[in-house]
Order: C-alpha cells, then structure tokens, then sequence
C-alpha cells in the first residue's frame, strides 16, 4: 500500500513532458490514469523513482469523428464511453470500454495509458488491431505513427522506444457495410479479458469482403487471428460460415494458464468469442 | 396522550438506521482516523516463506534510516506469551500452538512476521522494513489439510505430533456403521469447502498508548469483541490485571467473524508503546490482511448418506480433514467440532449419524469464524448429500426433504450430537412457500422443454437450520470454550427523562443501535429519539463476550430488556409512593406509571426519572436513580430455519452461470426490524453465493496465496449479485422474551448449496452428480465435455 519513494513532476505541455522524460530516463515513469502504475508501485513491483504526470497536458485529450476517428492518448475511458458518434464510427470500441473495470476505473483510466502498459487481458489492444488503427507518438526524434499490428511486441512490451509518449489514437470510421463488435470473458475479481475478442467486417453483396479478429487475454500479447479472417472472407457470414471460421481462433497462438483459466480452456473459449464477436459485427454491418 | 392511547409499536417497524448517515457519508471513526499526538507507527518484515528457520535478522541498514525509531524481533518480545487459544475442541486432547507476537527461530507461513520496525511515520517504518535483512533456511511446506496429517508430511510444530490439532467425533459411530452397511442406497461423495477469505472493508489493527505513571494501557483495536480481548491479553499475554487495559473498538468497518480473534498486533502494539513510552499504531494493509489475518472454511470431507429407495433418510457417516492454518486461533477449534459436527443432520431426521474432524496445522493463514462459521460447511454438505440422493433414487429433491424434515410436534427437538435441543421450527411451510414464490411445478415443465432447444436451467432448493444465539454458558463450559457467553446491560434513565443504554455487545456493520434502541423505547414508552445506545469501550460499557454467531440480539438485547424491565419496577415502586398508592395497584404502560382504574392519576417514566435522580422524595430504603444492569445468560441456542431456491442458466458454451431468481424465504422468530433483517439477508447470501460461483483462497504446493489480492480473489459487486426475493416465516422463539432467534447468518448459511443445487440440476443432462466450489465456468465447462 505504501510505494518506495519517488519525485514527481506535473508538466502542462507535451513539450515538457517529453523534455523531463528525456532528462531522467529509465529512471522515470509516465503517469496516465494511473490504473496499472500505481497498484504495481503500492505493491512494490514497481519502483520508478521519478513519476511524470501528464494528466495537465490539455493537448492530449479530446476525440475527434468524421471520416477518421481521432483519440487524444489522455482521453479517459468513460470520455470513450459517452461519445455518441464515436459509438456509431466504431462499436467495438464502445462495446469494449464498457466492460473496463467498473465506472470509478473508466473516469481515471485512459487509452493512451492502457496501450503503452500493453497488459497482455487488457482489452483496447484487441480492439485497435481489428481497425487496424495507428498508434501516433513523440519522442526526441520527433513524431511518428505505429500500424496497431506492430505495436504490441511481447508480454508488457511494444514497439515504443525510449523517451517516447503515445499522443493519440487514429482509424478509419465505419461506413456502410462496415460492422464491429467486441465480446468478452471477464475475469470475475479483476474484470481484465481472460479471453476478449474484438471483430471487424465488411459486407459487399451479402459477402464478407473484409475482416480482421484479434483476441486478448489469452496469450502474452493481444494478436490477429489471419486464419480466422482468411476463412471468413468471401463467405456469405452465416452463423455457420462464421462457426467454421472462429473454429481457427487461437491457432498458433501461445496461451497462457492460471487458476482462473487452463490453456486448453482459453484456447477454447477463444473460439467461443471470436464467433460471438463476429456474429455481433455482421449484424450490425447488414 | 392519555394513558389508555397506545404508542405506536416501534418493535417489528422497518426504520431506516440511525447509524448510517453517519457512516455512510465518511463521518465515522474508524481505527485509521486516529491519530495521536507522538504516534509511532509500526511496518512488519513478513516471511516470503511458507515454512523456513529464521537463521539471521540484520536490521543495522534499517535503524540506520532517519525517522526508525526502533526494530524489534519476536525474540525482544519473548517476555510476554503466545496469543491465548480460547476454545479447544472439547473432550479430547489439544495441541494448540498459537502465534506469538512476532515469530520467532522459525516461521510456519507467508506472511509470518520475524521483526517489526517503528518510525515517525508509516512510510518511513515501510521503507525501512525493506532494508531488515533476514536470512531463512527454507523448510518444506504442506497447504492441504489431508496431505498435513499423512507420514512423512512436513512437520510445523513439534507441540503437535503429525501437524494434528485435534481428533475429535461426535454420534453414534456403530449405528452409522450399521445403516451405511444395511442400507438400499449409499450414496458417497467427497466433498470440499475451500478456504475463504472474509475481507472486512475496513482491514485490522491497533494503536496502544501506556502511560508509566500509572502502569495502564489504552488500545483502540478493530474488534468484535473488545472485552474478551481485554481479558485475553491481560490475563494470559501480558499477565497484568485486567484492570491496567483499556480496549476500545471505534467504529468497525465489517467483521465477518475476521475481528473476533486475539491478533498478535494487540500484543506487539501493546509492547512497543511501553517499550518506547510513545503511542503506536498498526493498520494492516490488503495484502497484509489477505496473507495473515484469518480465513474461514477450508474442509475436505468424506461423507456417506444411507437411505431407502423410498426415499427415507436412515444414516449419515462424515469423515472431515478440518484446515486449521500454520497456528491455533483463539477460537479456531470450536468451528468445526461444536458449530459443525453437531448440527451436521441438519432439518432432517437422521437416526444414525456420525462424525469425524481431524484438525491440520498447515503452512497457511489461520482459520477461524468466517460468517456462519461451522454451520455453512455441515449445512452445505447436508444439503448437497440430499439432493445428491434424490437424483440417485429418482426423487424429487423437495419431496426427500418433506419426507425427512422433523416435524412441529418433534420440538424441542434432540438431534442425537450433542447440542441442545433446536427450540422450534416448523420447516415446510418455509419450504412450501419458497417452491410457490419460484413456481416449482411449472419451472420444471419449462425447464424440460428448454432442454430440448439446448438450454440447460436448473432449480436449487436449500432447507437450513443453524444456532444462533450462541450461548448458554454451563453448555457452552462443556463444549471446549473457556469462558462463559452471556451477555450483560446497563440501561439508565437521566434525570431528563433521556434513557443511555450501554452494552457489552458490539455492532459492526448489524444495526444494533437502531434496534436496540426500538425494543427500549417501546418498553419503557419514550420516544425513540430519547434513546441513546453505548458501546466498544470497556469502560463504560459492561462486559460482554462480543458480537458474532448471531447473538447480539437474542443474548444481548435480552439483557437490555431485562435491565428495562427492572427499571420499570423500580418506576412502579417510586409513582406508589408519590401517589400515595399500593404498588399492587399500580400499571406501568406507555411509559407511564399509574393507579389502576385512575388512569388520569399517574407519573411518566420522565417525571419518575427525575424525582428518582433528585431523590428530595423517595421510599425508604430506595436508592436514588434509575439505572439497572442486567446479566443474562439464556437456557438455550436459538434455531432459525428456512428454504432458500434459485434458478440458474448455464451456458453450455461457456460454462457460465447465471443467476436467475433467488428466492430466500426466512424464519429467524420475532423481527424487530424486517428492514435490518432483510439487509442481513441479502448481505449473507452474497457472501454464500460468492462461495459458490466466485471465491477461492489458492496455495500453491509451496505455500505461496495465488488469491493474495482483489484483482486475483472475487469479492462479488452489486452487479454480481441478483436481485433476491425475501419472504418470512415467523416462529417466535421459546428461548427468551423477545421471540427472536438471529438473523446475521442465515443468508450465508443457506446460500452456498442452492446455487450449487441449482447449477448440478442444470447439468444432469450431462450426468454430472457433483461439483466443487467454486463453480468457475471452467469446472462447468469440464463437466459437460467430460474433461
């Protein structure tokens, strides 16, 4: 309950965020919503001796919807939650951070901050790999963009370099024919994804042209299920076409296995919400 | 208000608790909001290990860190003794080895405090506790209750040969042979009550203050019972008088039994502060209170019911490996012999029965009292043993229970195990309105047709008995229990006419004060305003033995009662002398005393207290004031009972359960507030089902708690726990003069066994005759796939 000692610093700007992370490296951590940090740091698993806070810096909050949807890296989960037109753009994500903890954790928690952490049950990880979203960071060589599927390298680990900090979240808005959809198996005390699965689809002519799945929760980082998608694509996304597909979930993936769920149990209930996942995207694409 | 206009009764009314604005909008006092002027504060250094010798303790880098006032191991400490083992299982020899306050040559589990470091502030005591430096030589542990007591196991204690605490039976072993062994049907299950975790809200502690000068302490404790604890650690820690400690609990933040025990910080706060002539506080935190503070449950039993085809119930044979933790708690032996084994036959009228518990020391937190304590595992196992006959002999579960319950004209009823006779009871009307409220017939018609669209529900059914009340002090003697469990009260009218009751019982989350409050405004007839209730500090309040096993009510707010009613008849004595009449001739009724048959003649209890307190005109020989204590230790236990059903859906995709209805139909005697009644039901049954779908303390082979946080072991939220349909039956108990039996329980004790009951009726499709709690989707899932 009681962390080891550490400095702390509450900067305004991006600018001074980025110029104080420079200054004190490894050292430091970056303090978002604070919802994976500190429990580590009372427990004193973590012990960085220096905490940015960048909850001042205005410029990374906010979401924006047209044809793009932009997410400030800031952005708290419960901001997510009751933007009407970003549900519309994209309703996987809505589905997804409605199940996050509960209402106190989505007022601090943000999206930004969940994705740097990379919690391998954690469940926007799923849901940017299936709209194939970029992750927009900045660091002392300047800004660059992260394609969601390059993202997430390992067990808590990604593709962020030092002295970097995650700025927004960018991806295309859905548009007819377009459908997606998140669906999860929480675990009962931490309410993280034992296994969560996050579906995108597009339907042409009553066919599936497009399709993306990813899981999470039930291996060391969330990842796309291609042989799923490939399955899926140019079948007419019936219950039994997406039954044959979601049969692939979880191929070739590593799974993890604790009291609270085997490998071979998460490994089938990836199959069990990859479909549910996919059945909820091509209703609502149709 | 004329004498013949009644009061309106406050006793059986739902008013909402006083207490709660209180509490409810951060204005309590709980341990950690007191702060004391010079207050040191204590971090501990805890074992990593679950078994290992202490070879080496360096605390030079920590004293060396400003702020460190002192670090001290439990070797500093061996001037006072162990904590008390208070009740031993009765009849048959003990080993209690109960914790000292800090460790010491060896520590029995993870967690196990080896030295202690006090500082200015909290962090400081924290940082430095990293910075001791202990050398162990790790010891190989054992976790599992059976496992501990096998040749060759690790042994923890050499005070306890074969790590066994106690072998204790209760029944008729040769008549429980005999009806296995002549039986139509056995049925044989093993059954397992794992280890719960009763996470209070507000986790344990103490802060001590001593003053030199004159030799007495004060300790503020999170504590269901600040009396005993006075007495323990006075009389056989410290070997003080009693009279040198002041114990004071402020408010409770939940107890769940967790705070009924005798905590090694008591003692170690108690020692520092004389030690170092400064105030010192402990606060457990989460993890602290996860890994050290006691557990409840964790049986693992053999059972065997014996019956007819006909469905007669004809023996019950019990064989428990009962898991005591890596030392004795203060009352850990009593659960589950005394508040187990005999009342294992639960409703039914079982001609032969037997029972074993083998208690295990193992390298695992304590167990003692959780909620219900005792009675959960003997009515989850009884329970589960019937319904698991019923579906092997083809009977519907309601009927094997109707066929078997002990009928009205059985009461008092002896159940052959060495507990007093069950007061009263009536246990089909309780059953038969529960299948009603749920629909029984019908829900089985659709429950067929469902399952022909592949939709597997299941009805649970879930008839308990348990004692409440838990007294009678000349029983309770012979049971194992080292002190008495009466209950004591000092009611006083002030000169006012305001009425201030103290008790030596305890609430922690019960509503006492609102109840307590409605018995003594109807009895003396003074607005309920007009009454005050005291509690938690031993001075000032009379001893009591504290607050748990559902007692506080029908022990406790008896003596109020009775202090009232001696109030009264002084009342009575002082309005014949002032008005000049034969106390023969004098009513006392809505708080006012008159002459019968003149009703307009006549003093209120305001104007009695006042003529009483100024005392100008008194009777001879009566002392002055209104103020009467009262003693009560009652004749019996109470017996509430009731059924319990839910219905439950399972996906068979998933094995996901999800709860339905929850139908809880209660017969816990007189209620003086259904509304507090109905919240410890709902309270009680969340934590029941909790057991059932969700909780699970989990050691690894080694000793390690794999559930040592809230992210790992599932406490239920609001959003868990269905809405529940509550009903009542009213058996008035026979016991004591208010009729009632207890409520604080029942929800957890009926609770745990129909959620099961229901989710094993769901799967008998799939031909699953048993399930061990909790029922995670992934044992379901097993189950149906046959893994």
């Amino acid at each position: 309950m009681i962390p080891a000692p550490f400095d702390y610093y509450a900067p305004t700007s991006l600018a001074e965020a980025l110029t104080l992370l420079q200054q004190h490296g490894d050292d430091a951590k970056i303090l978002a919503g604070g919802h994976s940090l500190l429990p580590a740091m009372k427990l004193r698993l973590a012990a960085p001796s220096v905490l940015i806070d960048i909850n001042r810096v205005a410029e990374l909050r906010g979401i924006k919807v047209n044809g793009t949807v932009e997410i400030g890296a800031m952005t708290t989960w419960s901001a997510i939650e009751h933007h009407a037109a970003l549900a519309k753009a994209c309703p996987a994500m809505a589905d997804a951070v409605g199940l996050i903890g509960d209402i106190q954790v989505r007022n601090r928690g943000t999206i930004g901050g969940s994705l740097a952490h990379a919690d391998p049950a954690a469940d926007m990880p799923a849901v940017v790999l299936a709209v194939d979203a970029q992750i927009h960071v900045e660091g002392p060589n300047g800004p660059r963009a992260i394609a969601a599927a390059d993202f997430f390298t390992d067990m808590l680990s990604t593709a962020l370099e030092p002295g970097e900090i995650i700025t927004a979240i960018t991806f295309t808005s859905h548009g007819p024919g377009e459908g997606s959809a998140y669906a999860k198996f929480p675990h009962p005390a931490s309410r993280y994804a034992i296994v969560g699965a996050a579906a995108y689809v597009k339907m042409e002519n009553g066919q599936v042209t497009a399709c993306r799945v990813a899981i999470t929760g039930a291996g060391p980082k969330a990842e796309r299920q291609t042989a799923v998608e490939q399955a899926l694509i140019g079948t007419d996304g019936s219950a039994d076409a997406v039954a044959a597909a979601a049969a692939h979930a979880g191929e070739g993936m590593e799974m993890l296995g604790d009291i609270h769920a085997s490998e071979e149990y998460r490994r089938a209930m990836c199959k069990v919400y990859a479909k549910r996942a996919l059945l909820k995207a091509i209703e609502r694409a149709r | 208000m004329t004498a013949t206009e009644l009061k309106e009764r406050l006793v059986g009314r739902a008013l909402k608790r006083r207490e709660d604005p209180k509490l409810i909008t951060g204005h309590g006092n709980y341990l950690d909001d007191i702060k004391l002027p010079g207050m040191l504060h204590i971090a501990l250094v805890r074992s990593p290990h679950a078994h290992a010798k202490i070879v080496s303790i360096d605390a030079s880098k920590a004293l060396a860190m400003p702020g460190v006032v002192a670090v001290f191991t439990g070797k500093d400490m061996l001037d006072i003794n162990p904590m008390p083992a208070a009740w031993q299982a009765a009849g048959v020899k003990n080993y209690p080895v109960p914790p000292r306050a800090l460790a010491v040559d060896k520590v029995a589990l993870v967690g196990d405090p080896v030295a202690m470091v006090v500082a200015e502030d909290r962090y400081t005591a924290r940082d430095a506790a990293d910075a001791v430096e202990v050398e162990y030589e790790p010891l190989p542990a054992v976790v599992d209750a059976r496992k501990a007591v096998e040749p060759g196991a690790p042994q923890i204690h050499e005070a306890a040969p074969n790590n066994i605490v106690f072998e204790w039976e209760c029944g008729n072993k040769a008549a429980a042979d005999a009806a296995i062994a002549s039986a139509e049907v056995v049925v044989k299950e093993e059954i397992i009550n794992q280890r719960l975790i009763p996470t209070p809200m507000e986790t344990r502690g103490s802060i001590a203050r001593y003053d030199a000068l004159t030799g007495e302490w004060t300790v503020w404790m999170t504590s269901q019972a600040p009396h005993v604890h006075r007495l323990l650690l006075t009389a056989f820690v410290f070997g003080v008088p009693e009279t040198k400690l002041r114990c004071i609990a402020p408010n409770v933040g939940g107890g769940f039994g967790q705070k009924i025990f005798c905590y090694n910080d008591m003692a170690f706060t108690m020692w520092a502060a004389r030690k170092l002539g400064r105030p010192v506080k402990f606060v457990e935190d989460r993890s602290e209170n996860y890994k050290y503070s006691t557990h409840g449950r964790d049986h693992i039993t053999e059972a065997e019911l014996a019956g007819t085809r006909d469905g007669k119930i004809t023996g019950l044979r019990v064989k428990t490996w009962a898991n005591i933790g890596a030392y004795f708690s203060t009352v850990a032996a009593g659960i589950p012999t005394t508040l187990y084994g005999r009342i294992i036959t639960g409703v039914y009228k079982i001609p032969a029965a037997y029972v074993h518990v083998t208690g295990a020391y193992t390298n695992t937190a304590m167990v003692d009292a959780y909620r219900g304590a005792g009675r959960p595992e003997a009515s989850y196992l009884i329970e589960r043993m019937v319904d698991r006959f019923a579906a092997e002999i083809g009977m519907d579960p309601a009927e094997v229970r109707r066929k078997n319950f002990i009928q009205p004209e059985d009461f008092p009823y002896d159940n052959g195990l060495g507990l007093l006779p069950y007061d009263s009871g009536n246990y089909e009307p309780a059953l038969n309105k529960a299948l009603e409220i749920a629909g029984y017939a019908e829900f089985r018609k659709q429950q067929a047709e469902l399952r022909q669209q592949g939709r597997y529900l299941g009805i649970g059914i879930s008839s308990y008995v348990e004692i409440c009340g838990i007294a009678p002090s000349a029983w309770m003697g012979g049971q194992g229990w080292g002190a008495g469990l009466w209950e004591s009260a000092n009611v006083r009218v002030h000169l006012t006419g305001k009425v201030v009751v103290t008790t030596g019982s305890l609430p922690h989350g019960q509503g006492l004060e609102t109840t307590f409050a409605q018995i003594v405004a109807d009895e003396l007839g003074v607005p309920y305003e007009d009454v005050e209730v005291q509690w938690g500090d031993t001075q000032g309040t009379p001893f009591g033995y504290g607050t748990y096993g559902s007692r506080s009510l029908a022990v406790g707010g008896v003596a109020i009662k009775r202090s009232v009613d001696k109030i009264k008849e002084k009342a009575r004595k002082l309005a014949a002398h002032l008005l000049e009449a034969n106390e023969a001739d004098i009513v006392f009724e809505n708080g006012r005393a008159y002459v019968k048959g003149s009703p307009d003649k006549g003093k209120t209890i305001g104007e009695l207290a006042a003529a009483a307190a100024v005392a100008y005109n008194l009777p001879p020989g009566m002392e002055p004031f209104l103020d009467e204590t009262s003693y009560y230790d009652p004749p019996n236990c109470t017996f509430p009972f009731g059924t319990h059903v839910c219905i439950v859906e399972v996906d068979p995709e998933t094995g996901h359960v999800k709860l339905l209805r929850y139908i809880a139909v209660d017969d816990c005697g007189n209620q003086i507030n259904p509304l507090i009644v109905e919240g410890q039901i709902h309270g009680g049954i969340a934590q029941g089902l909790a057991q059932a779908l969700y909780e699970g303390a989990v050691y690894d082979e080694d000793g390690q708690l794999l559930t040592g946080t809230l992210m790992d072991y599932a406490v239920p939220t609001a959003a868990m726990v269905p809405h529940i349909e509550t009903d009542y039956t009213v058996t008035p108990s026979p016991v004591n003069p208010l009729g009632v039996k207890g409520a604080g329980e029942a929800g957890t004790i009926a609770s745990a066994q129909c959620v099961m009951n229901a989710i094993i009726d769901a799967l008998a499709p799939f031909g699953v005759k048993h399930l061990q709690m909790p029922a995670t989707p992934e044992r379901i899932w097993k189950a149906i796939h046959g893994k």
